[in-house]
């Protein structure tokens, strides 16, 4: 996996909020939980699992050591 | 008055933390500007959650989802766990690494050497100070507007001249602006950025554990979970919108309305079928004519309101949460971090932390169409639902002092990041580096803090009336537009100075235009309704790329110094 494959996902993922499949269906999970708002709940999720491979997958190693290297304080 | 203690205890809480956490600064400007880099992960998540989330969070998403129905949490909060979470990851860290790297402590300063020019910083600091203020303003009109009601009666000898009738006796907006911007005041002055941190790590948490808490008192006031699901209004077969439950507070119980109340009727859908629908459970725009009953003069008048959202506007609200990739008080978080590693919790909590805080939210939002009259103002629904439901006065001081939480945290990093700037942009910029020591150069950024919270609550007083989340949104607006030209500027080596420029300009005059359009912060869209963000952001991207194609690219020590890479 790699950084082409994180952007794929996060854009697939863009795509999946538009929702269409529930924008309409009132029915309630459990008894009580809309359809709708389970769905974007777990799209919250989602993008938290996605957070977690762009940092597994595509972090910015050389930026942060580049970063870390001898800081030159211009401010 | 135990509502009143409860929320004193809390500002005392606060201020006691301010007093402890300013024994850590280390009496350094760049400890007091960004915490000599030093925020762990922890801290920097909650202050950088406690920053993006304002009162809105609680009793704004609470009300909207009253209006719309679930489908806020969609619009509003599933896309910022997306777009947040992004920016962290692809601003927030390369503007880390640059800021550590030449030590930059505000946004004006990378733009400068990164656009190769000193008059940028001139263009786009009144920009950023404007949109900055009326975000300031909102937090203080919101406290006010929050404490008045819950601490009705408390002195009725006292204050006898209430915003509303019935809220004799509660304290006035002008004392609650001025205690919470002394208490922020108070922990900014000392501690600066570090005692911010630590202000918003703890509110942070009292925000989000005093939503939880509302949630479950709320269920149980309706009977239960399940029971909760039926409560939200419904269509009936001959187009009236229906309340089924009322909820008796002599038994403290959930009754069944025999027949169904009527309190309004379906005026326009584009669904043809919605008997027994419970139009908050979905987000089919449904126009629908509710009656209200003025509680001065008793007479009945009759308003209409769109419930669900329209397609269009769902997907154009994708750039509302660009907005924090140029909120100037955040990038100042940032840059507290001690290393890159430190955004890693922040990129994969943010979302989950945003779920925690508005699903409870918004579903007590939706059920509450089914207990409350349709003419309650939205802000004061979650108050209203804790007032019927459950009506502990401890319970009600905690939850206002949740929303304090919510407020302030965010208002300590606006007034820090003013503050500095003033200092770092204007005073020490004109100055030359080396004219001031560097406790004059803190002395001067407290006296601009001072200066910057005497001025808000002025204007803040002044603008009383205001709607602070229309407001809000408004300004949400300006940054998401100014957003291409930090993303131009990390990602993009043709991006010039000139294209820089042309884009700010593009989009504080298109932003300028829609805002008197909106007749100065009013809600609006654009055609089929689009939000007018998403239209000042195309102008913005439109004029960043045309004028820097036709000027002259960066020099090549500016390339290798912010493309090191190649």
């Amino acid at each position: 996996m790699n950084r082409k494959v994180i952007w794929v996902l996060f854009l697939l993922l863009f795509m999946f909020h538009q929702d269409f499949w529930w924008w309409d269906d009132t029915s309630l999970i459990l008894g009580f939980l809309p359809i709708g708002l389970a769905y974007h709940a777990a799209f919250s999720l989602s993008c938290a699992l996605l957070g977690w491979l762009a940092i597994k997958y595509a972090w910015p190693h050389k930026l942060q050591q580049f970063a870390e290297e001898n800081t030159s304080g211009e401010g | 008055m135990i509502t009143l203690n409860v929320i004193l205890c809390y500002l005392c809480l606060l201020l006691g933390l301010g007093f402890i956490s300013s024994r850590l600064f280390r009496g350094t400007s760049k400890d007091y500007f960004v915490a000599s880099h030093s925020i762990g992960p922890f801290l920097l998540l909650m202050s950088v959650f406690g920053t993006t989330m304002t009162a809105f969070a609680l009793v704004g998403s609470t009300g909207k989802s009253f209006e719309r129905g679930i489908g806020t949490y969609g619009l509003m909060a599933s896309i910022s766990g997306l777009v947040h979470a992004g920016i962290f990851f692809l601003i927030g860290i390369r503007l880390w690494a640059f800021g550590k790297k030449f030590g930059y402590i505000t946004q004006i300063q990378f733009f400068r050497s990164r656009f190769e020019s000193d008059r940028i910083g001139y263009l786009l600091f009144p920009i950023l100070v404007l949109l900055v203020v009326p975000y300031l303003l909102i937090g203080i009109i919101g406290a006010g507007k929050t404490i008045e009601p819950v601490t009705a009666g408390a002195f009725t000898e006292i204050f006898t001249n209430p915003s509303a009738p019935q809220w004799l006796g509660g304290i006035p907006p002008w004392l609650t602006g001025l205690v919470v911007s002394l208490v922020v005041l108070t922990y900014v002055f000392m501690g600066g950025s570090r005692g911010a941190a630590y202000a918003n790590t703890f509110q942070t948490i009292v925000f989000m554990l005093m939503g939880v808490v509302a949630f479950i008192y709320i269920i149980n006031g309706l009977g239960g979970l399940e029971q909760a699901g039926k409560v939200p209004a419904r269509i009936t077969d001959n187009g009236m919108v229906v309340q089924d439950f009322a909820f008796d507070q002599k038994t403290a119980q959930l009754i069944k309305n025999e027949p169904p109340k009527p309190i309004g009727k379906v005026l326009h859908s584009e669904n043809s079928n919605l008997t027994d629908r419970q139009p908050h459970f979905s987000r089919t725009p449904i126009t629908v004519e509710f009656k209200k009953k003025n509680p001065k003069t008793g007479a009945i008048s009759s308003f209409e309101r769109e419930l669900g959202i329209p397609f269009i506007t769902f997907v154009s609200y994708f750039f509302i949460p660009l907005s924090v990739g140029m909120f100037p008080h955040l990038f100042q978080h940032w840059l507290t971090a001690k290393s890159a590693s430190a955004f890693r919790l922040t990129v994969i909590a943010h979302p989950i932390c945003i779920m925690v805080v508005w699903v409870p939210c918004v579903l007590v939002g939706a059920w509450a169409s089914g207990v409350l009259p349709p003419g309650i103002p939205p802000p004061a629904v979650l108050s209203a639902m804790l007032k019927l439901l459950v009506g502990d006065p401890v319970l009600t001081g905690l939850l206002t002092a949740g929303v304090l939480a919510a407020i302030m945290s965010s208002l300590d990093s606006q007034f820090l990041c003013l503050g500095t700037m003033f200092t770092n942009d204007i005073v020490v910029h004109r100055a030359g580096s080396g004219k001031y020591s560097d406790k004059q150069i803190i002395l001067i950024a407290r006296i601009f803090i001072v200066v910057i919270v005497a001025l808000t609550y002025v204007l803040a007083m002044m603008a009383k009336d205001a709607n602070v989340f229309d407001l809000a949104v408004w300004c949400f607006s300006g940054f998401s537009a100014l957003f291409p030209v930090v993303f131009a500027a990390l990602y993009w080596k043709r991006a010039t100075k000139e294209g820089a420029v042309a884009s700010i300009l593009a989009a504080l005059t298109s932003w300028l235009y829609f805002f008197h359009l909106s007749g100065y912060g009013g809600e609006m869209v654009v055609g089929p309704g689009i939000i007018p963000a998403a239209v000042c952001f195309g102008f913005a991207v439109v004029a960043m790329v045309i004028v820097s194609l036709i000027t002259k690219p960066p020099s090549k020590e500016t390339l290798q110094k912010f493309f090191p890479s190649g």
